[in-house]
């Protein structure tokens, strides 16, 4: 038996370790290289129940090879950060959060990151940005060569991140900080537990309610050592947050979106808001505004194979006369839906839900569906 | 009585008489976690010892599964198509993949016996 299994690159001895490398052991993790890191990509209940836990209680991830930053201006920041992303970043008011992309002159996206307006500091405006591991050396540089003396900086090097996630979530959370019950979703504020300030984001990347709790490195295994004392939570695995995240129809940075697919393609357009789609001001806007007035060439669609044989990135998608018709991005088994699911790029024509396709899997046409996104409906606290 | 013997590649094949029952083992169902699915060959195929009789799918990847023997497929395990699972439950028994007619019983002689393959896996 041989297996082609996709995890990161990186030899052991150059990997890092986030602050709760120690917990992840102790809990039994399996531990695999991920964009630098040692991560744990499964604990012993398995990627399927880490995931079913997770959309019926409450499950623990470390999101700690993440990059967070602050960035902060004597001049107007969001405006700033504008000439890079096509958010409305200026109409962020402080304790609330938005997701956005930055992107290359073609429109291509660079990285996708949540941008998190905070409380101003001595008159300045203050932004937190989360970015993706595998991306964060790159988009930090990105940001002191575009913006230069414009802005400053502050890369957080000595905070860890984690993810509580499920409709118990918040149940397991408010009894160690009373102030989450009524946070909104995508609004952030500082909370205090045990006197130590915490930032709670209520957000996340799973499609359930949940929060992302940015903390000192140093108080991190502490912190989450009493999240997982509580009966509703469990440590989940990067496996599980990639079916997960795959069932909320969610993208994933390097899979279904990189520098070659713009918003557009990746649909993403509900993230450029009207102001920025009549001024633009943003790479490659010509060519995303035009996308936006004739439509993209191809577009990123759920997919549902039929039977129970995944359909995995790179599956050649035809039509079902066999033309050419796309490519799979991600796919995989979908735990709470019980059997396959995929995202891919097909041509314009191919777009609409309901349309057949093959997947030709192990060089056989396998029919398929494309599927309205998510599989699984959202459930973001929206009371 | 049957013999099972183990391939390095984590197959087993139990021989009864002229009939191998071939799977994989525990430890390799351990190593793959959830199985969602197992693409098993037609009834009636001809195989040859090392050819590709099963793709094992897991939640995180897929897995090629070889046989350790030659002959004919006369039976597949059908019970894998709605529950997957019991390649994890009991990858030895309830867990298999194929029934072969053999052409020669004693062809995987040279295969690991029950001692070695645990000695083997222990080292991994």
């Amino acid at each position: 038996m041989t297996s082609s299994s996709s995890s990161g690159t990186g030899d052991a001895a150059s990997l890092s370790r986030t602050a709760l490398y120690d917990l992840h052991l102790e809990a039994g993790a399996r531990m695999v290289p991920f964009a630098g890191y040692e991560m744990p990509v499964s604990f012993p209940m398995g990627i399927v129940e880490e995931h079913k836990h997770t959309r019926t209680a409450a499950g623990l991830f470390d999101v700690s090879h993440m990059g967070q930053a602050y960035l902060t201006s004597s001049g107007d920041v969001s405006a700033a950060l504008e000439k890079l992303v096509p958010g409305n970043i200026a109409a962020l008011k402080p304790g609330r959060m938005r997701y956005t992309q930055l992107l290359n002159p073609r429109g291509g996206i660079i990285d996708d990151l949540m941008v998190t307006r905070l409380p101003d500091r001595k008159g300045r405006q203050v932004l937190l940005l989360v970015v993706n591991a595998a991306c964060k050396e790159n988009d930090f540089a990105l940001i002191r060569d575009t913006l230069g003396n414009e802005v400053d900086l502050d890369v957080l090097d000595d905070r860890a991140l984690l993810a509580l996630q499920g409709p118990q979530a918040v149940n397991a959370l408010e009894r160690l900080a009373p102030a989450v019950s009524d946070l909104a979703f995508m609004a952030a504020r500082t909370v205090r537990i045990d006197g130590q300030p915490l930032l709670v984001s209520r957000c996340g990347y799973t499609g359930e309610d949940g929060f992302e709790i940015s903390i000192p490195q140093k108080r991190a295994a502490t912190f989450a050592r009493r999240l997982l004392a509580e009966n509703e939570v469990e440590p989940i695995g990067l496996g599980a947050r990639d079916t997960l995240r795959l069932e909320a129809g969610l993208c994933l940075y390097g899979h279904d979106i990189d520098e070659t697919t713009t918003p557009i393609e990746a649909n993403l357009a509900w993230s450029i808001g009207k102001r920025r789609r009549e001024e633009g001001g943003f790479p490659g806007a010509d060519i995303v505004l035009g996308q936006l007035r004739d439509g993209p060439e191809r577009l990123l669609v759920g997919i549902r194979p039929e039977g129970r044989a995944p359909a995995r990135e790179g599956t050649e998608i035809c039509d079902r006369n066999g033309d050419a018709a796309g490519v799979v991005t991600s796919g995989g088994f979908g735990p709470t839906l019980g059997g396959p699911i995929a995202m891919g790029y097909v041509t314009r024509r191919y777009a609409q839900t309901g349309t057949d396709l093959a997947l030709m899997i192990r060089g056989k046409p396998n029919p398929g569906t494309v599927t309205a996104l998510p599989f699984v409906p959202h459930r973001y606290y929206k009371p | 009585m049957s013999s099972t013997r183990y391939t390095e590649a984590h197959e087993f094949a139990r021989i009864d008489g002229d009939v191998a029952t071939v799977g994989i083992t525990d430890y390799a169902q351990e190593q793959l976690g959830d199985v969602v699915f197992v693409d098993l060959p037609e009834v009636g195929k001809e195989i040859k010892r090392g050819d590709e009789i099963a793709v094992v799918e897991s939640v995180k990847a897929a897995a090629e599964v070889y046989s350790p023997v030659s002959g004919e497929v006369i039976e597949v395990n059908s019970d894998l198509e709605d529950e997957p699972a019991k390649v994890n439950q009991d990858a030895m028994n309830a867990g298999w993949f194929v029934k072969i007619k053999l052409a020669d019983s004693t062809e995987n002689q040279s295969d690991m016996d029950d001692d070695a393959y645990k000695a083997f896996i222990a080292a991994l």
